[in-house]
């Protein structure tokens, strides 16, 4: 056990067994995902003739057959020299708009990141002053928190058809169902941190009379900030979940519709590029969030 | 009338079994005149801090009336002032930000300049200069407490109520704490309620000290006039002849009531039930 523990020390040691796992996986992707020169072997003619018609084949240059490198995309999962290809293609095209449905992958971010970023903000407000006034009433928490509970472990996509039927237009359903799937978990942690905050802290702000408002702000909010930025940083994960697959059902353009686009086309290599854009815009958000919940903490 | 009157204050509380209330203090009564420095001893579980806190309106009692300066008291307020066991300082502002919060509802109409100028001369008062922009959890007990004293005498309140201020500082630290208490009260002297468990704290700071029985319907059985005079400090205090013999009374009290339910019978100081406190004077 203590070997295990003593195993790896520095953070150099880190970066290199990253490094190695990085590595580890390319290599067996890419062996997993070579295939050998074509083999005619047991193919009639006829069967030859029609995969070369259909474009999978090739004639080379000495008269044999060899699989043809324009359509190496629909035979099976494309390995990591493909996907670089893609990736260096798109960014290449980031900024181009080619048709309605074919934006480059810097508006389709715009647009994913518009989306989600509206009904985030709005569900953290609501949550937040929702959350801070059945913080301060126990009474009013306890009538209120049983429908918090039933509502609370619903998928926000299962309320998507029923937005939709209300709101009719895609575009706002998008964002309404961000909102439901940012809501509860900002809701629930404010709740709980505005009510376990010392009741020594209200009590000098009772003494020395502050107005409600600077109750609030000096002493509330800071009080409770740890805990609604832990909240915050799950609801935006529950968020970020949400806003691909809404994207994908109603066919609003966006990161996520690219993965749906590109599965459709049967453009593998494009749908790993699709996930790889959500994972990173997924990264770049959360290491916003560190430095944020790197403000707000304090230690008692 | 007395600056600070508490007249026949009671408190009960709902039995945790549910059934009906328990009666923590009754009849409560004393008459504290400006300027004065009174401090409650009793064991734990008598009530005194719930005193304490009533007096402060943080708590409402079921029975009785305090009156500061004429009015009644209904709620908390920045006439009475409280320096906690615990600090309670915000741990997320800096000594001069928890010192300013207090400064700014106290003083609302002063300028940035004055407010400034008001919490830096406290600090300095207090030995902390240099330490303006620490946070609490970079200060020590001590420290944190002077911060507490800080606060609370920058707002110059009409009372000053200490709830065993100095129970979680250090036992080396406390003495020293003390008699800077002791020194900034003698430039200000404000009147002050004190709760503690020290006798020699509050025979060093107190110009009377209330015995109280142990509850569950604890008293106050004696209150002992503190006849050593001021100023006072702690190497030249316990060379005066009434300082043991004050000292011995009260440790006779606190061990005649060391276990719940134990009347005064024993002493000589033989009290009905429902009379006014016993006046104590060497």
């Amino acid at each position: 056990m203590a070997a295990w523990q003593g195993y790896a020390r520095t953070r150099k040691d880190a970066w290199l067994i990253s490094g190695t796992l990085l590595v580890l996986f390319l290599v067996s992707w890419h062996l997993f995902t070579l295939r050998g020169a074509f083999d005619p072997k047991g193919l009639t003619d006829e069967q030859l003739q029609l995969m070369e018609f259909n474009g999978d084949i090739v004639r080379t240059a000495e008269g044999g057959y060899a699989w043809n490198p324009e359509k190496e995309k629909v035979k099976g999962v494309p390995g990591p020299l493909a996907v670089l290809d893609k990736i260096y293609i798109e960014l290449g095209e980031a900024f181009v708009k080619k048709g309605t449905n074919d934006h480059g992958i810097a508006y389709l971010v715009l647009y994913t990141v518009t989306r989600f970023g509206a009904g985030f903000l709005a569900a953290s407000v609501v949550a937040i002053m929702l959350g801070v006034l059945l913080g301060l009433n126990k009474v009013l928490f306890q009538a209120v928190n049983p429908y918090i509970q039933i509502l609370k472990p619903i998928s926000p996509l299962a309320w998507m058809p029923l937005l939709l039927y209300t709101v009719k237009d895609p575009k706002w359903t998008a964002v309404l169902v961000v909102f439901m799937a940012a809501l509860w978990p900002t809701l629930a942690t404010t709740a709980f941190g505005v009510n376990s905050l010392r009741k020594d802290y209200l009590h000098v702000a009772a003494i020395l009379q502050l107005s409600w408002f600077k109750r609030l702000f000096k002493v509330i909010l800071p009080g409770a900030a740890p805990t609604i930025v832990n909240g915050l940083r799950i609801s935006f994960g529950s968020a970020l979940v949400a806003v691909v697959p809404a994207e994908m059902l109603l066919g609003e353009l966006g990161v996520g519709y690219l993965s749906w686009i590109e599965w459709n086309n049967l453009d593998i290599a494009g749908v790993i590029f699709a996930i790889l854009v959500v994972g990173v815009v997924g990264v770049v958000l959360d290491s916003g969030f560190n430095k944020l919940a790197g403000l707000v903490t304090y230690q008692e | 009338m007395a600056f600070l009157e508490i007249d026949h204050v009671t408190k009960y509380f709902p039995s945790p079994s549910g059934s009906g209330q328990v009666c923590i203090f009754k009849d409560a009564t004393i008459k504290i005149e400006k300027g004065e420095f009174v401090t409650t001893i009793g064991h734990s579980g008598c009530g005194k801090s719930t005193l304490l806190n009533i007096i402060a309106g943080l708590e409402t009692m079921t029975e009785g009336g305090i009156i500061l300066n004429g009015r009644e008291v209904t709620g908390p307020g920045l006439d009475r002032m409280v320096v906690f066991q615990n600090f309670s300082l915000m741990p997320w502002m800096t000594v001069f930000e928890n010192i300013r919060l207090a400064v700014r509802a106290a003083y609302p109409d002063w300028d940035r300049e004055k407010i400034a100028a008001h919490v830096h001369k406290y600090i300095a008062l207090v030995g902390l200069k240099g330490a303006e922009d620490k946070r609490p959890t970079a200060l020590s007990g001590g420290m944190k407490q002077r911060v507490g004293l800080a606060r609370a005498f920058s707002i110059e309140p009409k009372v000053l109520l200490l709830d065993e201020p100095f129970a979680q500082i250090d036992a080396l630290t406390r003495g020293v704490i003390q008699e800077e208490l002791v020194q900034m009260w003698n430039a200000t002297r404000n009147t002050v309620f004190m709760v503690t468990h020290d006798v020699d704290e509050a025979i060093l700071l107190s110009d009377r000290i209330m015995l109280m029985t142990n509850g569950p319907s604890a008293r106050i059985a004696e209150i002992v006039d503190v006849t050593i005079p001021r100023p006072r400090s702690r190497d030249t205090i316990i060379e005066h002849p009434h300082y043991y013999k004050i000292r011995n009374h009260i440790i006779h009290f606190l061990v005649r009531h060391a276990s719940h339910g134990e009347t005064d019978a024993g002493s000589g100081a033989k009290q009905a039930e429902g009379s006014a406190p016993l006046v104590v004077k060497f």
